[in-house]
């Protein structure tokens, strides 16, 4: 079996196309003047710069992390860009009639129409090219519900008092190496923004695609969900296939007010990389989001991208009753490397969260589940479950689980769960033998394995992580 | 013997599992209707005969050949057999979990209706044949919900085979030990279901240790396999005479003109 699912992984990365765009591109390198320059650009008022500047040299005196289930060799962050841009957003198009149709054509053949009349109906995008944020749908209808939906460079302009009290709220300037050189060098990134009482009237989704050679992708995303509100937020991102690895360090924060609910969704599928591991995206995000009162927040990601993953979306449980969830599918063949898990922090009372956690492997890859549950002294009657199973296709690729619990409250309950299985040649077998072939099968097994996790998809991305899937396994077997 | 109405014909069949031989020199030809009963001391081949004929990775056939239907079997891929009309009801059935029953039955018989040619069930008329077939062999229609054998105790999942076989109609199935880890009420609900299914086109090979499961599926021949061939055939009389007598007697016979009666 395991000659043929070498074969597999010669598949094709469907989203590896490059663009025809021109760009403005800075030379390789950082440093203050660069961060300035960045601002400048972007027209930004001063305090902003001096955020940026504050977070630059925080960030100078911090080291790379190498604590995690990851092997790459060390980033030279000297030779990567820090801003490009398409020249045609120079102008910062009104409408979408002035925007580059190559952009447009980009996002289309991406299966991501624009184009009013082709819409996703429902969904409302911001679609994220390189450094800025090329169109964002929708907006109209979602600013009569009072919904605020805007790249976040605008925000800064537009909503000073919104980003002053929350940017770096949740995930604070010195939290790591990677969050602190995104809110050094931040370009774009979506800002949300749901009214007291609101439920927001469609799925908001922001699409991120890398498209110009030798740069980084800093986006920093906020979302604030105002008391008694609710959002469904959803993420896409792919790259062009390259042989250099492209370095990608997000922030996102999430902000749940009493009695609040976001839910967020990721579909990742960055370049991963060829067989023998050259290029790909190096993913480090950091994602958090603080749960006020009876709030909730929920994360779910199917990550099947990028060279290597190192992500771990949070829950702060800060009011009583809130809670927290993570739903995560990972997916790594070839040499991919993820190292993805989550933290729950509970500190109010009665808090509970959920995390189930399905980490398959192919290839010669590797998948950690990395997670941290803890129980703060004051989380009296704090409940936390957590799933863990790990798939294997194939005998040369590994599965990790690193679950920590730091429990101070008696009272708090905390359960795990844990299992690592095979897709084994009794159940190829057993499909073949019933008349089918071994792909459809392998999908087959790997879908039952992550229905869990499926389920608590919106339907539409539901369908194309499915999808994804699939294509991601093709070839895997036979 | 004629290829001639002729389902299954196996000549000569010689087959190893890591490197070891199993089959040495096997040959059986089996009309439409026929059941065929494979009987056995432990190690004679008697699961390989199995494996072998589905296309199991693991088990080389070294030299012989085997025709369905006139076709070359051992040319096809395991998949390909199965939508000539081959079924293996496994000895151990495997469990998917999160794949529900349902699920699967329906990928399983698109795949083979595809291959074949034939349109495609909508799922409505697909779900009314499952549910008759889950009351065939005594399941509540809630195991199409349930993942494939997940859970499922050893009857259940022997009777679970057995939906699948009825769901499938295929023209040849092999049982192999179906009977292994049953008790008498579970076995006669798994032989109403194979008989149920006996017609003057399908024809089985009834893989099994002992003569109990022949008082409930009568076969038309009974085969002895010992060491890689058939030593002794005979009609449903032989079962019973081996019940009585084991199969040591067996390995003093003289000659091979004397098991030709």
């Amino acid at each position: 079996m395991t000659e043929q699912i070498d074969k597999a992984l010669a598949r094709e990365y469907e989203a590896g196309f490059v663009s025809a765009v021109e760009s403005e591109t800075f030379e390789p390198g950082l440093d203050e003047d660069v961060i300035r320059r960045i601002s400048e650009v972007k027209g930004e008022p001063e305090w902003m710069l001096e955020w940026r500047l504050k977070a630059f040299r925080v960030w100078q005196e911090m080291e790379e992390p190498d604590w995690a289930h990851l092997s790459y060799p060390k980033i030279d962050l000297q030779s990567v860009s820090y801003y490009s841009a398409p020249k045609s957003m120079k102008d910062k198009p009104k409408s979408l009639d002035e925007v580059d149709p190559e952009l447009l054509r980009t996002y289309e053949k991406l299966g991501i129409p624009l184009v009013e009349q082709q819409m996703l109906a429902g969904i409302a995008v911001d679609a994220v090219f390189d450094s800025v944020s090329v169109v964002t749908t929708f907006r109209e209808k979602l600013e009569e519900a009072g919904v605020i939906f805007c790249p976040i460079s605008e925000a800064v302009h537009k909503y000073p008092d919104l980003i002053k009290k929350y940017i770096g709220s949740v995930v604070p300037t010195k939290d790591n190496y990677f969050a602190a050189l995104n809110c050094a060098v931040f370009t774009d990134g979506s800002f949300v923004y749901i009214p007291k009482g609101t439920r927001c009237p469609m799925e908001l989704s922001t699409y991120f695609r890398i498209n110009e050679q030798n740069t980084g992708q800093f986006e920093r995303t906020l979302i604030i969900a105002d008391e008694g509100s609710y959002v469904s937020y959803l993420e896409g991102c792919t790259a062009p296939q390259r042989d250099e690895n492209q370095l990608h360090a997000a922030v996102v924060e999430l902000v749940a007010m009493d009695n609040a609910e976001i839910k967020y969704s990721t579909v990742q599928n960055w370049y991963p990389g060829d067989e023998e591991g050259k290029g790909g995206i190096y993913n480090f995000v950091t994602k958090r989001g603080v749960c006020h009162t009876n709030a909730k927040i929920s994360w779910t990601q199917v990550e099947t991208g990028s060279a290597v993953t190192w992500k771990y979306p949070s829950c702060v449980l800060k009011g009583d009753n809130s809670v927290g969830e993570f739903y995560s599918v990972a997916l790594t063949r070839g040499r991919q490397q993820a190292d993805t898990g989550t933290k729950m922090i509970h500190i109010g009372k009665n808090t509970k969260s959920t995390i189930i956690s399905k980490g398959i492997s192919a290839g010669k890859s590797n998948n950690s589940y990395r997670g941290l549950v803890r129980m703060n002294p004051g989380a009296e009657g704090a409940r936390n479950f957590t799933q863990c199973d790990s798939l294997l296709i194939g005998d040369q690729c590994g599965a990790h689980t690193f679950p920590y619990v730091e429990s101070r409250n008696p009272s708090a309950i905390v359960e795990h769960e844990a299992t690592t299985s095979k897709v084994s040649d009794d159940q190829l077998f057993l499909c073949r033998q019933r008349g089918v072939d071994p792909e459809k099968a392998v999908s087959m097994i790997v879908n039952g394995f992550c229905k869990e996790v499926f389920k608590e998809l919106p339907m539409e991305f539901a369908v194309e992580a499915g999808k994804l899937l699939e294509i991601s396994l093709e070839g895997s077997v036979g | 013997m004629s290829n001639e109405n002729t389902l299954l014909s196996i000549k000569d069949l010689h087959a190893s599992v890591e490197e070891k031989n199993i089959l040495k020199g096997l040959n059986l030809d089996i009309k439409p209707g026929e059941v065929h009963a494979i009987m056995g001391p432990n190690g004679a081949g008697k699961s390989t005969t199995g494996y072998v004929l589905s296309g199991r990775d693991g088990y080389e056939v070294d030299s012989g050949s085997v025709t369905l239907d006139g076709k070359d079997l051992l040319e096809m891929e395991v998949e390909e057999r199965a939508c000539a009309g081959l079924f293996l009801a496994f000895q151990y059935p495997v469990e998917i979990p999160g794949v529900s029953n349902l699920e699967f039955l329906k990928v399983a018989v698109d795949a083979q209706r595809q291959a074949r040619g034939e349109e495609a069930l909508t799922s409505a008329e697909f779900l009314k044949m499952a549910k008759e077939a889950c009351k065939q062999v005594n399941l509540p229609v809630s195991f199409l919900k349930r993942g494939v054998n997940e859970g499922f105790s050893g009857g259940e999942k022997k009777r679970n085979e057995i939906m699948q076989m009825i769901l499938l109609k295929p023209k040849l199935c092999i049982l192999d030990e179906t009977d292994s880890g049953l008790d008498i009420d579970a076995m006669q609900v798994v032989a109403n279901g194979v008989n149920s299914q006996r017609d003057s086109e399908r024809s089985f090979i009834v893989v099994t240790h002992y003569q109990r499961l022949l008082d409930y599926i009568k076969p038309d021949f009974v085969h002895v396999l010992a060491d890689g061939k058939i030593v002794k055939s005979g009609d449903a009389s032989l079962a019973k005479e081996l019940e009585e007598q084991g199969y040591s007697w067996l390995q003093t016979e003289p000659t091979e003109d004397e098991l030709e009666d």
